[in-house]
């Protein structure tokens, strides 16, 4: 491996990598908001908008990103709907990562067992009280190891953005092995990059499943 | 009377804690001997012992004369002539009642599966549970499972049969129906080696009791004198703290 | 809206078996990854410190680098280090089933600890040897266990097979994109048509799979 190469290299995958991380945390932004929203409209089963959010749930979660991605960026100009690749892969990834998030939501909600409700109805708790103040941190805790699983699949997911000809990481190095040919050097750094992006977020992720574990159940 | 299990001079130590510590018993065929005594004595630790799930540092345990050898081929042998059921948990979730019961015969004595399936519903008729033949394990209460496990392990004819402390993970108003099964099974004149906190079954079912304390056993004798003269004060306080 | 091309010719048929390219580089790795994901699953259930630790360092590193990369570390990485030169559906079989490799021992390890000792005791209990009570007690349980997530690792890996197109594999987005390009004059709208076509069949695919996992995880609760 050439450090010369290597060095003459790095602003172009730092660049590549910000734009990755920012499509990403918009995109991830994006999710959380779908998911927050289809999770209530499905669990209040508030009428017609209840249907709505479960059949995206079910189109998003059995069709790949990149098929959307594609759709959206290629085919949706035809029929008068263009918008930028990046706010593309930012929607895209955020109408994905929304139908995860939702049923990441949906079974916290669900689990949140009934003798917790039960007692707090007992203590006196009106529903609404019961709902915010029981229901759902409880549920938003149970939710916590799919929120991380889901964070870490959406980042990684980014790598398909290069399909729609967003500069990302993955087509700084294609572009880089296409053009010179340092294939041991492009990979290198491709690789160097994904770790600093998602190792932090699993290790931390990890922690925080711990913590939340912790304070639920005591071990 | 002939003798079906002798265990001689067992020390049983993990590292430096020892667990069981110059055990002698010697049950006879037909004998029901229950094993008492505060918890984590040891006297889970002696049955699993007799099965070989423990290996023991000193002693012999001995089936109708031949001394039992922790050397893998020859356990199976020997377990099929041990029947043992545990606190719970231990009937196969995957099959239904009457798989659980035929598959040891048929697998392991390669039984006819008709006739055994035949000799199961006889078991399940007299234990009252033969319209649940076909259930799986999640459909049954704690007791009716423990029932099932006790006549599973005598599919395998086995000379003597241990039960560990088969009511201890039951609901209380189940106790009852699982202990009924034994006390019938001791009339027939199973040999069982029994460990139990159910003193008044102990006393109901027992042939002989022994107490065991610290990993040794500290008393052993008939039922009468055990409860109504202990002898030492050990098992007169383990008596009195059931008591109020 | 572009949705005549597909009627042109043998259109539809050559995205069908695109369809077909990719679910074929999915089945493949499935199978592997099941094979030796049980090794690797029951491996990992043993107390070794070393087996420990590398594959707990195979596990993180295939959970967090994307599929894309370890698709171009393979096919662009082997020819240039090893020399080799490897066929590009050869480097995706090889990705997908390295990748599912990883879940799926992954799974296998917690199903595996997830079985009580009473299990393997009381079938010891019974005479039952090592190897009739994994064949007849282990064994049944972890495939039940196990099933419905292993169907819902085949979606994932079919959801994911979309990228090989960017190592030059043939399968229906690259059909769909030569289909788009040869009737550029004639129907300009055909990108509309073409990709939902590509998005409704990749539904139909996946989802009736989705549902079959859910329904036996349903069943086979508790």
């Amino acid at each position: 491996m050439d450090t010369d190469v290597l060095i003459s290299y790095l602003p172009g995958y730092a660049e590549a990598f910000f734009l990755t991380v920012r499509i990403g945390l918009i995109g991830i932004a994006i999710s959380f908001v779908l998911g927050i929203v289809s999770a209530f409209c499905i669990y209040f089963k508030i009428p017609v908008l209840r249907r709505v959010f479960n059949a995206y749930i079910e189109i998003f979660r059995n069709t790949p990103l990149l098929v959307q991605l594609f759709f959206i960026y290629f085919g949706l100009p035809k029929i008068g709907i263009a918008i930028s690749a990046e706010v593309c892969g930012a929607l895209g990834l955020g109408l994905l990562g929304g139908s995860y998030m939702a049923e990441g939501f949906r079974s916290g909600l669900d689990a949140v067992a009934l003798s917790q409700t039960e007692s707090a109805l007992a203590l006196g708790m009106t529903k609404s009280g019961l709902f915010f103040h029981v229901i759902l941190p409880e549920a938003f805790t149970l939710s916590v190891p799919a929120i991380v699983a889901n964070v870490i699949f959406l980042l990684k997911e980014t790598s398909v953005f290069s399909a729609i000809s967003l500069m990302d990481l993955m087509f700084t190095a294609k572009d880089l092995i296409g053009l010179y040919y340092n294939t041991t050097e492009a990979l290198f750094l491709l690789v160097v990059f994904y770790i600093v992006m998602l190792l932090p977020v699993s290790i931390i992720g990890g922690i925080v499943e711990k913590k939340v574990r912790y304070k639920m159940f005591g071990n | 009377m002939e003798e079906i299990l002798n265990i001689k001079n067992l020390t049983k130590a993990y590292d430096d804690i020892v667990v069981l510590e110059q055990v002698n018993l010697t049950v006879h065929k037909g004998e029901v001997v229950v094993i008492v005594g505060p918890s984590g004595c040891g006297k889970s630790t002696l049955l699993r012992c007799i099965n070989a799930f423990e290996e023991i540092r000193e002693g012999t345990v001995s089936l109708c004369g031949e001394t039992i050898n922790p050397c893998r081929e020859k356990l199976n042998k020997v377990r099929e002539r041990i029947g043992m059921v545990f606190q719970s948990y231990d009937l196969f979730p995957h099959k239904t009642v009457l798989q659980n019961m035929t598959l040891a015969p048929v697998k392991v004595k390669k039984a006819n599966k008709k006739d055994a399936e035949q000799e199961a519903l006889a078991l399940l008729e007299r234990i009252g549970l033969s319209t649940k033949k076909d259930s799986y394990p999640r459909q049954l209460s704690g007791g009716q499972k423990q029932r099932v496990a006790i006549v599973r392990a005598l599919m395998m004819h086995p000379e003597v049969l241990l039960l560990d402390e088969i009511t201890a993970a039951l609901d209380p108003e189940m106790v009852r129906e699982v202990l009924d099964v034994v006390i019938n099974l001791a009339k027939e004149g199973r040999t069982m080696v029994i460990v139990t906190h159910e003193l008044a079954f102990a006393r109901a079912v027992a042939d002989r009791m022994v107490f065991i304390d610290c990993g040794r056993i500290v008393e052993e004798g008939t039922p009468e004198e055990f409860f109504e003269n202990p002898k030492t004060d050990r098992l007169r306080k383990f008596l009195d703290s059931f008591s109020y | 809206m572009g949705f005549e091309v597909l009627f042109k010719g043998s259109n539809m048929l050559r995205l069908l078996s695109g369809l077909g390219v990719a679910l074929r580089i999915s089945l493949v790795s499935v199978l592997i990854s099941i094979g030796a994901g049980l090794v690797l699953g029951s491996l990992m259930t043993v107390k070794k410190p070393v087996i420990n630790v590398l594959s707990k360092i195979y596990l993180e590193f295939f959970r967090i680098m994307p599929q894309m990369v370890l698709l171009f570390l393979v096919y662009f990485g082997t020819t240039k280090v090893l020399g080799v030169n490897m066929s590009a559906e050869t480097a995706s079989v090889i990705v997908f089933s390295l990748w599912g490799t990883a879940e799926m021992s992954d799974l296998v390890r917690g199903a595996l600890k997830g079985i009580p000792t009473a299990q393997y005791e009381s079938s010891y209990a019974l005479g039952l040897n090592v190897r009739q009570t994994y064949i007849h007690i282990i064994i049944p349980q972890i495939i039940r266990r196990m099933l419905p997530l292993s169907i819902n690792l085949v979606t994932r890996m079919i959801k994911t097979t979309g990228i090989v197109m960017m190592i030059g594999i043939v399968e229906i987005l690259k059909v769909g994109q030569q289909i788009i390009e040869a009737n550029r004059k004639t129907s300009p709208d055909a990108a509309f048509g073409v990709f939902a076509t590509i998005f409704v069949l990749y539904f139909l695919v996946c989802w009736p799979i989705s549902i079959l996992s859910k329904h036996l995880e349903k069943k086979w609760e508790s």
